[in-house]
């Protein structure tokens, strides 16, 4: 099934008209009223070794896609090739294979760790149902991890309750290296910790990303834990992706209203320089039965009467064959 | 200064006597809050802004307890009212705006009613159709869509922007002298953020009321505010103007802060990260609480307690390295 040995092409995901969609049903009858169209048609192509942050408001998407390619999303049209194989509707072995080559983070470390396991069993639980170790290797390989994310032999048989935030998003991080895995999708992974504690994760993602050479699938909806982070990225409105590129591109000449918007959102740490802002009316529309049209154009302030008719295609617009955008009429400067 | 200021929090002190031991949440807090100014309360999570905020409301439930100091409201240390006093001032004189708004506004009440309510408590003489009135007026001016319409919706009905907004009207309805907001863009979008930023600031100019802001995002509260207090571990390190706290950080601690956020760090640098931990609320605290993180730890701040120093008009923090540089 997947190889690991497979060294020769770099693209190692590619995400292809991906559309995840929920039937809402209502009555007695449960008969099908709407749909939540969550992702509607994205497709995104990851490179070995390199970190792509995925940007958005809430209700977006961009979690339901993670999801997605861990197989935790229901796929209504498109496919996800892994390694050029297809990994959806995985089942049984297949799907536990899977786990072992892509791992997911999630948000709260409050949530996604049992506070009565001790640190052990919880980091050393893949290596079990995998059957990679038994008895004494578990702890041997869970303390080796450990060590990696910064714990110590002292650490291993406490409780999950008895660490801090950022402790524990560390032994969500270690649980997801220990099977060795080669694409991790973070899902927030720091938004539900203070800044100082942030920055520790932060520095610490990033040695690991380059000392294991992993990929990362990095969500936020933070701006500047994203610039700071990602070599590309894409920014997700209403279930596609409205602009993609080079970080730099996409944050130095954003081509899609939304992505202007959404930078002029930031509040700026400098009291002197207020950030020239565009402030949108009402609030994001909700992904069910989205119009026809550009998904942003109820929204947007240069809206045009093409763009309440007509789909743009996320497209080159400028020069660059690496940053694109979905707009009729994109900001290019020359 | 001239004029009194509306709020003078002085060395308040606030334990909480828990089984595991004594929580020491408030050490060393003292600031105060001029008339329709914005002060930005900034720390991060355990570092008693919320529990400030409560304190000033009276609203410190056993097993904790105010344990000294003074709270000087408009000239009335609110320590010593009696609990029929707090309760009149409570949402009239002083709102709160919490974080949370779906978890702060009672799901099954119309929100109209629920803002008329807040009215009618506080003004005896109001009758029922004015109350209301006065309700659907200021859902208009919170930027609510329709708000005749809106006045009948449940608050589940609404988004997150939407319930803050109304949560906003709630607390402001009754024109409050001081506005007590709890990280209130926290569970927001930056979009939403921002909307909700801009109509807070145009509100306070127009009802002319003094603000206390607590929030975690220095960007936030770059933008609100006019002067800062940054708190760590229970105990006020730094207070000045936003600029001056901002800009020139005194305090190792406001420092460090201002470092680890990655809005404009280099990418390819590791941020800058405090070493160490956030100390234990359970022990005594003696010396300097940022001693054993700091750069520049003495071996003063091991052994005693800093006590505020001014560096400039407004311009203070705790810290022994403003009085070594003196000399």
């Amino acid at each position: 099934m997947l190889e690991k040995a497979d060294k020769n092409s770099s693209l190692l995901l590619d995400i292809n008209d991906l559309h995840v969609h929920f039937p809402i049903r209502e009555g007695v009858l449960h008969r099908h009223r709407s749909t939540v169209k969550a992702v509607n048609g994205v497709s995104l192509k990851l490179s070995r070794g390199e970190v792509f942050g995925l940007v958005g408001e809430s209700g977006c998407g961009k979690t339901t896609l993670g999801r997605a390619v861990v197989g935790l999303a229901p796929i209504t049209r498109g496919n996800i090739y892994y390694k050029g194989k297809s990994i959806i509707g995985l089942t049984g072995s297949a799907a536990k294979e899977r786990a072992k080559h892509i791992q997911l983070i999630f948000q709260d470390p409050h949530a996604s760790l049992h506070p009565r396991k001790t640190v052990c069993d919880l980091v050393g639980v893949g290596l079990k149902l995998h059957g990679l170790a038994a008895g004494y290797e578990i702890d041997e390989q869970v303390l080796a991890i450990l060590k990696q994310v910064g714990f110590s032999l002292e650490h291993l048989y406490r409780y999950a309750h008895e660490f801090s935030g950022g402790q524990r998003q560390r032994i969500a991080l270690a649980r997801a290296l220990v099977l060795h895995p080669e694409l991790l999708i973070l899902d927030e992974p720091t938004s539900a910790l203070d800044v100082s504690v942030q920055a520790q994760i932060l520095n610490l993602l990033k040695e690991l990303q380059r000392d294991f050479h992993l990929t990362y699938l990095f969500i936020s909806h933070d701006l500047g834990v994203v610039r700071y982070m990602s070599t590309r990225i894409g920014v997700m409105y209403l279930g596609n992706i409205v602009e993609l590129g080079a970080t730099a591109d996409v944050f130095g000449h954003s081509e899609h209203p939304y992505t202007r918007v959404l930078l002029s959102s930031l509040p700026s740490l400098d009291p002197d320089t207020p950030p020239q802002r565009q402030i949108l009316e009402g609030d994001p529309p909700t992904p069910i039965d989205p119009p026809p049209g550009c998904p942003f154009a109820q929204r947007c302030p240069e809206v045009q009467d093409r763009c309440r008719s007509e789909f743009p295609v996320l497209v080159q617009r400028g020069e660059k064959t690496t940053h694109l955008s979905a707009c009729h009429f994109p900001h290019i400067s020359d | 200064m001239t004029s009194e200021p509306l709020l003078k929090v002085e060395d308040l002190r606030v334990r909480f006597y828990t089984l595991r031991g004594v929580v020491h949440a408030l050490e060393q807090v003292s600031f105060h809050l001029n008339r329709q100014e914005t002060l930005g309360l900034a720390g991060e999570t355990g570092c008693g802004k919320s529990v400030t905020a409560r304190a000033i409301l009276r609203l410190i439930d056993p097993p904790g307890r105010i344990e000294r100091g003074a709270i000087h409201f408009e000239g009335r240390n609110l320590l010593k009212a009696r609990e029929a006093e707090m309760r009149r001032i409570r949402g009239s004189q002083i709102s709160m705006i919490m974080q949370e708004p779906k978890v702060s506004i009672n799901p099954v009440i119309r929100v109209g009613k629920q803002i008329a309510e807040t009215l009618l408590i506080h003004d005896k003489s109001l009758n029922r159709r004015s109350a209301r009135r006065q309700a659907v007026d200021m859902l208009a001016q919170v930027g609510i869509p329709d708000p005749g319409k809106m006045s009948r919706r449940y608050p589940h009905e609404l988004s997150g922007g939407m319930s803050q907004r109304v949560m906003i009207a709630m607390m402001l309805v009754t024109r409050p002298k001081l506005l007590i907001a709890d990280e209130p863009t926290s569970a927001l979008d930056v979009t939403i953020q921002a909307q909700i930023l801009e109509l807070m600031k145009s509100l306070v100019r127009e009802i002319k009321t003094s603000v206390l802001m607590i929030t975690h995002d220095l960007g936030v509260m770059a933008e609100t505010c006019d002067r800062v207090a940054v708190m760590y571990a229970g105990n006020v390190v730094e207070m000045g103007s936003v600029r001056d706290v901002l800009k020139t950080p005194k305090h190792p601690y406001t420092q460090s802060l201002l470092q680890t956020v990655p809005d404009n760090a280099n990418p390819d640098q590791p941020l800058f990260s405090i070493k160490g931990n956030v100390p234990s609320l359970l022990e005594p605290q003696t010396n300097c609480v940022f001693a054993p993180r700091c750069e520049y730890a003495m071996n003063r701040c091991v052994r005693e307690k800093p006590g505020s120093y001014a560096i400039n008009d407004g311009h203070q923090a705790a810290c022994f390295l403003m009085v070594e540089k003196e000399k």
